[in-house]
């Protein structure tokens, strides 16, 4: 039940942000998905014990390669659907406790959580680089083969 | 080659420069990525026959230049930037046509002024509805209570609308961003301290999560990789600025808490 509903909320809000964003109407439900599949591989990650970070990258980079797979599919450019992919994976609830910390004048909590905070922004540049360099490996190889 | 352009009467050949240009106008100012600026540019040009089109991309600047038998250069510069990925979506879909041969110069140049003056946005009132309810959502999903839902589609709501607002009375996105968080943060207190909501955090995390600068992050990391160093670097400075009046707006109004 707790799967569905987070299935559900995670859904609405890809959708939402393509409609912020202004995607255009057909994408919204494509939008929708990724952000959905996106968010609930990061909620199994975690279910089974891995740290932010790695279910962070594992999360973005199947929301890249689908992301890839729509924007092909569908003649699209990509970051239609990569946006609404990443934004619940954006580490708003780290940053806000490091900002937290720094008003009650505790630093060091602070510094350690604005890292965390930092390094999980980080990760998501790398899961985005990684999907790509692998897209553009299969790309090159593919048009080598067909000569 | 030099015989394409040759065969090239003059007005047509400023009509192709011309479009080159209003393609990737349209796609910079509504968050196109700059490589796909550039490579649209030259596509477009090279359907048209001009193979040695050179451009240059920052996020506040176009500069494009032909060098074919009558040299041209021209340059656009970008003040203003938005969020419309259909109006991205558009000019891509004209791009493809044109690479295809499909299009004509004259036609082509009609379809984008055609885009580009058109809104082809959704309503303002639905864009503020959508991202109250998204906060609503965030916030369950980052562990609160059905409890709080209506608390942070409240917050939600009034944070992005005051920065949509804001940002149309004064220009400097910065402030809008760093009062709106603030307004934001006031009402989850008020709202806290009156019974309406139990958690302080998550109503705040939650409602704040609209105005993140998602698009930013992930276009200053696909330039980036694409070798595009200063509109990658300038890109990510915009994002973390956002970041950073956000979070001042946070931290400002946590203080009187």
């Amino acid at each position: 039940m707790p799967w569905i509903e987070q299935a559900v909320l995670s859904f609405i809000t890809a959708v939402a942000f393509g409609l912020i964003f202004n995607a255009p109407r057909q994408t919204l439900p494509q939008c929708g998905v990724v952000g959905m599949i996106g968010w609930l591989l990061y909620m199994a990650c975690m279910e089974m014990g891995l740290e932010a970070i790695p279910s962070t990258l594992i999360a973005v980079i199947i929301v890249a390669i689908i992301s890839q797979l729509f924007a092909k599919l569908y003649k699209t450019p990509i970051i239609v659907f990569s946006v609404a992919g990443i934004i619940p994976l954006v580490p708003g609830g780290t940053a806000y406790d490091a900002m937290r910390r720094v008003v009650e004048n505790e630093y060091d909590i602070a510094v350690q959580l604005g890292v965390k905070a930092f390094m999980i922004s980080g990760t998501i540049a790398i899961g985005l680089v990684l999907s790509e360099v692998v897209n553009q490996l299969i790309r090159r190889t593919y048009l080598v083969r067909r000569g | 080659m030099t015989s394409t352009v040759m065969e090239q009467p003059l007005h047509s050949y400023h009509l192709i420069a011309q479009t080159c240009l209003l393609a990737g106008k349209i796609i910079l100012q509504n968050g196109g990525e700059t490589y796909r600026v550039e490579d649209t540019m030259v596509r477009i040009a090279a359907a048209y026959g001009i193979s040695d089109a050179q451009s240059y991309v920052t996020p506040t600047g176009i500069l494009f230049a032909m060098d074919a038998s009558v040299p041209t250069t021209r340059l656009i510069r970008i003040s203003e930037r938005l969020t419309n990925l259909r109006k991205v979506t558009l000019v891509n879909e004209i791009s493809r046509r044109i690479s295809q041969g499909k299009l004509e110069v004259s036609e082509a140049h009609r379809l984008l002024t055609e885009i580009d003056e058109q809104p082809y946005a959704y309503p303002v009132w639905l864009q503020v509805l959508v991202a109250a309810i998204a906060s609503g959502c965030f916030l369950v999903m980052f562990g609160g209570r059905w409890h709080d839902f209506l608390a942070a589609v409240l917050a939600g709501g009034l944070g992005f609308g005051s920065v949509v607002l804001l940002h149309r009375l004064v220009p400097v996105k910065l402030f809008a961003e760093f009062v709106a968080s603030l307004l934001l943060g006031i009402v989850t207190i008020l709202l806290v301290k009156s019974g309406a909501a139990s958690n302080i955090d998550t109503v705040i995390i939650a409602s704040v999560m609209p105005l993140v600068p998602g698009l930013h992050i992930t276009n200053a990391v696909r330039d980036l990789m694409a070798g595009h160093l200063v509109s990658g670097l300038s890109k990510g400075v915009e994002a973390f600025l956002t970041a950073f009046a956000i979070g001042a707006g946070m931290a400002a109004a946590l203080s009187f808490y």
